[in-house]
């Protein structure tokens, strides 16, 4: 049997008293490009905290290629192969764009907590981090510090913070909340292109994106994963309708977006 | 250095000549000032500037404010004195010049010591735990008096043995040439650390700690670290203190010298690399000459740091620097004026509340000398209601001038600063 | 006995005080994310500002109008100055009041002087408030008031009689700290000022969103935080001593009463204060050394060995460390406080 990526298996979160992730599994396999759906509250965000290692399951098994990560700190996980990005942009802000990609690249070139090398001196690192700033289209706002940018700028530096380290699996928390239509469609270009062989988990609401970009989707009510598959058959899947796909403006979004 | 390197932060020529100047104005400096004066306090700015820079690695390199960092240098101190007795008393064969390199490592190891507690909380818990360990260092070195002398001290001589190619380090200007030749290696070493891959990820857990930890890094082992490297420049420049006075008393670990640390650190500008460079000559000649001239000088110093913290906070160097950037674009002629508008204004304002302070301080110490003081050369008599309702007048009257200048002045910069950023806009869209 | 029944009201009274220091500071603390460093230098000028009425008009109006003159002070600076640099972030907002306490007690040193300032407390309140006799033949007995003289001394040599005191001002302390302590409660709990603070206790964005007047409350808030402390202030001045040092001493030991007792917890205070103020007391009370316990448990130690300070040291000098020992400790085996909730 081929190692799925990204595993959950009887995922249970509780704040308190309030359960939020109440049981969800999944099993992502390599490559796939999944995006997780649901109405405000299901607990999307949650979720992705809780496999970047933000929170702690209450119960339950994350596993990354096989390999159990569930209660690991934030910079094991990323460690192992793993990176997120954040709804809210999550950035270095006295830093310029290039000091930002510089700082996303370094530990996966193994320069830890290095202080008897010049930065200056990493030909590696420096070239990647500058492959970067041409991958973001952010050649003019080398630079800029993080703080000055416009937003789109800013979300376009936090997916690529996301992937300078090289991560296999990446996940994306609404990379593209807040922007405008033409915005949109250009990101959706972008996260193609950085996220080629990549397992990719998107957080999405526009329908659009979503249908464009995912190989599967993955629907989350309530805590619980109702629904996985391609977006044909969870379109048609009667317990996704009922929750979130049965309303006329999804159907619109779909229907523009030409799918 | 080609051109492409210097993009990645290598030094350029620029920076080449900025630290050669600096350099020679180090080593020339007793030739021009040559009283014993001045070279005392020479020798004091070499020790502060060293001290306030690896302050500056905490607070403005990594976010972290230290309340106890004279903890590091004070016990670099002590440990340095003892191991000069040493030296003296033939036990310990090391020469005196490399006594700065003992209170280093003393500085490091307790900061590996004290640092792993400390560095596991961050912001305001973090504040508060510097102040437990300063607190706790201090009420330990009341108590045990072999290791810090109880209230006298610990006391040591640093002519040692036969002098070396006529070096015994007797005379202040000696000890002066050795103490500059530290700070600038270590200067250089504190500003070379900002470039390495340590220093810029503690740069990044200043901005944003909680990210760092998805990209890879622990944040409290890249702030523990880097508080173990600041406590061993701390501890180099309480090795060089020692040198310096040949004594060591239990208020170089006190509360007090690490506040000042904090003030003239913030004062002089913790977002640049040199802002505490210029706070540590602000440090020793704040506490050598200021001192001297009036009773009040903490009371005004403590004023000046409230007014910064409110309006300019990022000190002294952040305003060289916006204003370097103002004339850059060729726009320093139209703020120049009101900078002399406020100037005036604020010195009328000055005198008013200083000519208050003063006289309420001779009410107080000068008892014996009876009621009439010389202030700014004019003769007041503490007694007389003219005097107090001449000050308040004056006070007033200032405050009203400065307070409408300063708005004025804002709204003018403000329109200089959004030209300026206009222009940079349209240079990066070309 | 009386020795430990009075050392543990002793310690429960410096508790109560460093409770209502603390509570301030907690407060002010969790609205508003500042971790008031000039909270202490609040409690010297109460201290000081209460002097200079009870010379002019008595003790009594001192205890009311001091605080609330502190409270003002308190707010004005709010106002003016820290909610300038409230934009900036927590390390700004923790400087301006670091620089506030350094220009408060240069301030203070300036207006009284250097020395310290004799604070008496009112007459009723300067003997004890009762006095434990403890007599050989005669067991534990209550007195209030003082004993008189012959109460205390037996004209027979073999029965021995101890005459402990309680201060009066120490049990109007604790009566103040009382009161105080059951005011803020109610407060909290049962009125609508009350809701709102205790929300910001842990949800202060929620607060602000829910459209309260955040500054004002935030002014508010800091002013009465001010004046608590100034009413400690006035108790701790006329109890203790009056000096510009006050502040330093009893600041660091409440900072280190808000870290292990959990940043932004109030009981978690209060339960810390209580600990930390009674341990202290006991600890200043005994006289036991390292080397008078090994000593004492046979084993010999050369006169070299019984001079070296670490040894001789006796519990009562170690006692000014052991809050900051205490905090050490928490940080290592608890960090997050005895009951703390939010970070700091």
């Amino acid at each position: 049997m081929s190692q799925y990526a990204i595993e959950l298996r009887g995922l249970h979160k509780s704040f308190g008293k309030t359960e939020i992730i109440r049981g969800a599994s999944l099993a992502v396999a390599p490559g796939e490009r999944v995006a997780i759906i649901g109405p405000n509250g299901a607990g999307k965000s949650t979720l992705f905290n809780l496999i970047s290692g933000r929170l702690k399951p209450t119960s339950g098994e994350i596993a990354l290629n096989g390999r159990r990560i569930d209660g690991m700190a934030p910079y094991e996980v990323s460690r192992l192969g793993l990176a997120r990005s954040f709804q809210v942009s999550n950035l270095f802000g006295k830093l310029s764009v290039f000091e930002n990609l510089r700082c996303g690249v370094l530990w996966s070139l193994g320069y830890k907590y290095a202080f008897w090398k010049f930065l200056a001196g990493l030909a590696d690192a420096n070239e990647r981090a500058e492959q970067l700033v041409r991958d973001l289209n952010l050649e003019r706002k080398r630079d800029t510090l993080a703080m000055n940018l416009t937003y789109a700028e800013q979300r376009a530096l936090e997916i690529g913070i996301t992937i300078a380290g090289g991560a296999s699996v990446v996940l994306l928390d609404e990379p593209t909340a807040g922007m405008s239509k033409s915005e949109t469609a250009r990101f959706i270009e972008l996260i193609r292109e950085v996220t080629v062989g990549k397992t990719l988990l998107t957080v999405e609401h526009d329908m659009g994106v979503v249908f464009g970009l995912a190989d599967k989707i993955a629907v989350l009510v309530y805590g619980e994963v109702i629904a996985f598959d391609v977006p044909e058959a969870v379109r048609r899947n009667a317990k996704v309708q009922e929750a979130y796909l049965g309303s006329v403006l999804a159907d619109a979004q779909a229907a523009e977006a030409g799918h | 250095m080609n051109a492409s390197a210097k993009k990645y932060g290598a030094m350029g020529a620029r920076d080449l000549i900025i630290w050669g100047i600096a350099i020679v104005v180090m080593l020339a400096a007793p030739l021009i000032f040559t009283s014993s004066l001045a070279i005392t306090m020479l020798s004091q700015m070499g020790i502060a500037i060293v001290a306030c820079l690896s302050f500056n690695m905490l607070l403005g390199q990594g976010g972290m404010l230290s309340f106890g960092h004279a903890v590091y240098s004070g016990l670099g101190s002590f440990v340095a004195i003892h191991a000069l007795k040493a030296i003296g008393g033939g036990s310990f064969p090391m020469p005196v010049s490399l006594l700065p390199l003992v209170g280093g490592v003393a500085g490091l190891f307790f900061a590996v010591l004290f640092g792993f507690v400390t560095t596991k909380k961050s912001g305001t818990t973090f504040a508060m735990i510097t102040l437990g360990i300063s607190e706790l260092v201090f009420a330990a070195s009341l108590m045990m008096a072999e290791f810090f002398g109880g209230e006298a001290g610990i006391s040591a001589n640093r002519v040692v043995g036969k002098p070396v190619m006529g070096i015994s380090f007797g005379p202040q200007i000696q000890v002066y040439y050795l103490l500059a030749i530290y700070t600038i290696v270590c200067t250089a070493g504190m500003y070379a650390f900002t470039r390495t891959p340590l220093g810029r990820m503690l740069n990044a857990v200043r901005d944003n700690p909680e990210r760092v930890e998805f990209i890879g890094y622990n944040t409290q082992r890249v702030r523990y670290i880097s508080f173990i490297i600041a406590g061993f420049f701390a501890g180099v420049a309480g090795g060089m203190y020692a040198l310096n006075f040949e004594i060591a008393t239990a208020e170089v670990v006190g509360a007090a010298r690490s506040g000042a640390y904090l003030l003239f650190t913030f004062l002089g500008g913790a977002t640049f690399f040199f802002g505490p460079i210029i706070g540590a000559v602000l440090m020793v000649v704040a506490f050598v000459m200021l001192s001297e001239i009036t009773k009040a000088w903490l009371l005004y110093l403590g004023l000046v740091f409230l007014l910064m913290v409110m309006y300019a906070p990022g000190g002294i160097a952040s305003l060289i620097m916006m204003n370097l950037r103002v004339w850059k674009f060729g726009k320093l002629g139209r703020v120049l004026g009101w900078y002399a508008l406020l100037a005036v204004t604020g010195a009328v304002m000055f005198i008013g509340i200083a000519a208050m302070i003063e006289m309420t301080y001779h009410i107080q110490l000068n008892e014996a000398l009876g009621p009439v003081m010389r202030f700014m050369g004019v003769e007041l008599n503490v007694k007389s209601a003219a005097a107090w309702i001449g000050a308040i007048v004056v006070a007033l009257i200032g405050i009203g001038l400065f307070e409408f200048t300063r708005r004025r002045f804002a709204l003018h910069w403000g329109e200089v600063q959004g030209e300026i950023e206009a222009a940079i806009r349209a240079r990066e869209s070309a | 006995m009386e020795f430990f029944t009075i050392s543990m009201l002793n310690g429960l009274s410096y508790g109560l005080l460093l409770f209502m220091l603390s509570s301030g500071l907690t407060l002010i603390f969790s609205m508003m994310g500042v971790l008031n460093f000039a909270h202490a230098s609040f409690y010297m000028v109460g201290a000081y500002v209460a002097y200079s009425i009870t010379r002019l008009v008595g003790f009594w109006p001192g205890l009311f109008i001091a605080p609330l003159v502190v409270a003002a002070l308190g707010a004005a600076f709010e106002k003016y100055c820290l909610r300038r640099v409230h934009k900036f972030g927590h390390v700004p907002e923790l400087l301006i009041t670091f620089g506030l306490s350094y220009v408060a007690l240069e301030l203070v040193q300036l207006i009284w002087g250097r020395t310290a300032v004799e604070f008496q407390p009112p007459e009723v309140l300067r003997g004890p408030a009762f006095t434990l006799i403890n007599s050989s033949i005669d067991g534990l007995r209550v007195v209030w008031g003082a004993a008189p003289a012959a109460m205390c001394s037996a004209a027979d040599t073999t029965v021995r009689i101890v005459c402990s005191p309680f201060p009066a001002t120490r049990g109007f302390m604790m009566f103040i700290a009382l009161i105080m302590l059951v005011a803020l409660w109610l407060m909290l709990t049962r009125t609508r000022v009350g809701l709102v603070i205790q929300s910001a206790l842990t949800h202060p964005e929620m607060v602000e969103s829910l459209g309260h007047n955040v500054p004002r409350v935030f002014m508010m808030v800091f002013g009465a935080g001010a004046g608590l402390a100034g009413l400690a202030g006035v108790i701790g001045g006329s109890t203790f001593v009056t000096e510009p040092s006050m502040a330093a001493t009893v600041g660091s030991v409440i900072f280190v009463v808000v870290v292990v007792g959990g940043m932004g917890s109030l009981a978690g205070a209060f339960v810390a204060s209580i600990l930390i103020g009674v341990i202290q007391t006991f600890a200043v009370a005994l006289d036991y050394s390292l080397a008078g316990a090994l000593t004492s448990m046979g084993v010999l130690l050369s006169p070299a060995a019984l001079d070296y300070s670490l040894l001789k040291l006796t519990i009562a000098q170690v006692a000014p460390i052991l809050p900051y020992l205490f905090l050490v400790l928490i940080l290592i085996f608890r960090p997050k406080g005895l009951m703390g909730t939010r970070e700091g």
